[in-house]
């Protein structure tokens, strides 16, 4: 389990660095969307890996608050969504205000 | 007074809001008054925090609880002397550009009054907030506002900027991120205070962990605080913004140095067990790379806006090492430092495009069009130029040559006062074990000011003396007057530099030691039952 969602995230964040390096606006908009899907993966991952455990205290779980998987990064993460969301899209009007000013999508805003 | 604590952020929330409901550009007039009021009552509440900070015999005037829920369990506001201050200097900042804004740089885009009051909501709320979390919501908030305002009137040279400076952010931010969750993962919590607590009984095997999302989180706000390497968006971002958001921006890569001061103070600070001086050394190192690499940029610059953004670069820089040296008295001599250079920075940002305005190409060839054909815009023309001040040229030299004096750090402004207790209070210990660090700390300011002030002249003879047929700018009263405030300001704290000085002690001598801070934050005692109001 680990495992695989450590790899899930590694694979997410190097494919991502990689298309942010890239000179395209558009390989650049992938790529952050990329990270922060890892990223976002990533803080799940902190709050510990549970299987079987009740998502919210019911009155099926009892006091054993070990049982219940830790809130907190759930409610983070969350946040971070939604504004990693809304930071791209604001991007996306920036890239296309700049491909339609310079008439190019390179980020310099001119070829090489 | 309780509920005045979190007025810094509810009151520019609800002006935006307002603001985006009145809608319509045509109620521009609603919404500019509306800025400047709500911008002049934030220094007013500014004022009274900061005396009530400093009266306060802990230096916390105040946590506000949110939800009124005891403090790890959910958000504070700290109200302390550093929070206030940098909210009092943000507010002045603030002030000024609102009203400069207001003489036309306010019409060249959309929305400019409501993203610049959301923009004072995430700046103040970054200084006010006591949660790791939070305060990426709120960087967040002030980041978002910065693209929309970095980006106001558009041009291609503004989103060729604003492009890299969007991605530059957007990647900090996830670096934020990752940060944030490694320290949570480590410590289970995320209140600074709290945070202050435990990381000293951390286990020898988390320690790394800890030290890797302490670094990541660094290299988060060392990109909004401009460290070199991680600097290289900034001249080109703070160049093409438009002078009032420029001046704003000024202020923004103090939030970056503010966050690292505070935190890692808080948090790595003497005392702290195995992580104590976490980071110290690189800041150091990075602080003095920041100083020379702002001070050749603006050697280098050819024009005025990236000389000041480089002229950023060092104040930053000179910040960032005075924060690795870890001194008490280094560090309140740096917030001197700091006011001083902000608000110098704010000031020359506003004047270079009073000083360059006509000298724009195209601009020289609009203005003799008018003047052939434009004989039916004369009214237009009149209204735009208001009260025409006498010896514009002769106003715009004096306030030209204080910002250099501020910036360069020469007698008799406050630049001057703030490198001279820098120096001495780096100095203060016995000559023989200084460290070279130091020493080459020493060196750089000197030459950093040597080089500002050769900058600084070079771009004032060329614009005031090297072009007898330039055309005299039309000032506006409106526009001059800030400037002229901010500079003003700038006596001021010459002329009160003793309580001013004596009140940044205060500040670097409660930051240097947080009990008081954390058992602020953490201490009261919950009454079962009772109601329990923000204490």
């Amino acid at each position: 389990m680990e495992i695989v969602l450590a790899i899930g995230i590694g694979v997410l964040a190097g494919s991502g660095v990689w298309l942010v390096l890239r000179p395209r606006t558009f390989q650049v908009i992938i790529g952050l969307s990329l990270l922060s899907y890892a990223v976002n993966l990533f803080i799940v991952a902190m709050g510990r890996l549970k299987i079987d455990a009740a998502p919210i205290l019911g009155s099926h779980v009892g006091d054993d608050m070990a049982s219940l998987p830790d809130p907190l990064p759930q409610a983070l993460v969350l946040t971070a969504i939604v504004i990693s969301f809304a930071t791209t899209a604001l991007f996306l009007v920036v890239l296309l205000a700049s491909r339609g000013l310079t008439g190019t999508d390179h980020v310099d805003g001119r070829e090489p | 007074m309780n509920h005045l604590m979190i007025a810094p952020v509810v009151l520019p929330l609800f002006a935006g809001a307002i603001m985006l409901a009145l809608g319509g550009e045509q109620r521009r007039n609603i919404s500019a008054a509306l800025n400047i009021v709500t911008s002049l009552a934030l220094v007013a509440i500014s004022i009274i925090l900061l005396r009530a900070a400093d009266v306060a015999p802990t230096g916390v005037a105040g946590v506000y609880r949110l939800g009124d829920w005891p403090a790890p369990f959910a958000i504070v506001f700290v109200v302390d002397r550093l929070a206030t201050l940098m909210l009092l200097l943000t507010s002045l900042l603030a002030a000024a550009a609102a009203v400069f804004s207001l003489a036309r740089w306010h019409r060249a885009g959309v929305l400019f009054h409501p993203l610049f009051q959301f923009m004072l909501m995430g700046i103040n709320g970054a200084f006010l907030t006591g949660d790791l979390f939070n305060l990426f919501v709120f960087v967040e908030v002030l980041l978002a506002a910065s693209y929309g305002l970095a980006l106001h009137g558009s041009g291609s040279a503004r989103v060729k900027a604003g492009l890299h400076y969007v991605v530059v952010n957007l990647a900090a931010s996830l670096l934020f991120l990752i940060g944030v969750s490694l320290i949570y993962g480590v410590t289970g919590t995320l209140n600074m205070a709290d945070l202050a607590t435990r990381i000293p009984a951390i286990r020898a095997d988390d320690r790394g962990l800890l030290e890797a999302g302490a670094g990541i989180l660094g290299i988060a706000f060392l990109v909004k605080a401009g460290m070199w390497p991680l600097c290289f968006w900034l001249p080109g971002t703070y160049a093409a913004a438009p002078p009032p958001v420029a001046a704003i921006f000024a202020v923004l890569t103090k939030v970056g140095g503010y966050i690292v001061l505070r935190l890692s103070l808080l948090l790595f600070g003497d005392g702290t067990g195995a992580s104590a001086q976490f980071g110290d050394q690189l800041l150091l190192m990075g602080g003095m790379a920041t100083v020379a690499f702002g001070a050749i940029g603006s050697l280098a610059s050819q024009d005025m806006a990236r000389l000041a953004a480089f002229s950023v670069l060092v104040s930053s820089g000179t910040i960032l090492t005075a924060i690795g040296l870890g001194q008490v008295g280094v560090t309140g001599a740096a917030l001197f430092y700091l006011i001083s250079s902000t608000l110098g920075l704010g000031a020359f940002f506003l004047l270079i495009e009073l000083v360059e305005r006509d000298r724009e190409p195209g601009a020289d060839v609009l203005a003799v069009t008018r003047e052939l054909y434009g004989d039916e815009d004369d009214s237009e023309i009149l209204q735009e130029t208001g009260i025409a001040i006498p010896a514009t040229i002769g106003i715009l030299g004096v306030a030209f040559i204080s910002c250099a004096v501020v910036i360069s750090g020469l007698p008799p402004l406050s630049g001057f006062i703030a490198k001279f207790a820098i120096l001495t209070t780096a100095l203060n210990s016995p000559i023989d074990d200084l460290p070279f660090t130091t020493w080459i700390f020493l060196f750089l300011l000197i030459v950093s000011g040597l080089a500002a002030l050769i900058a600084l002249t070079r771009a004032g003879i060329r614009s005031f003396w090297a072009s007898p047929d330039r055309t005299i700018p039309r000032v506006r009263l409106i526009e001059i007057t800030p400037v002229a405030a901010l500079l003003l300001l700038c006596a001021i704290q010459t002329v009160e530099a003793g309580p001013i000085m004596r009140f940044m002690q205060a500040t670097a001598q409660s930051l240097h030691a947080p009990h008081d801070y954390v058992r602020r934050v953490l201490g009261s005692p919950i009454k079962p039952g009772g109601s329990r109001g923000p204490t």
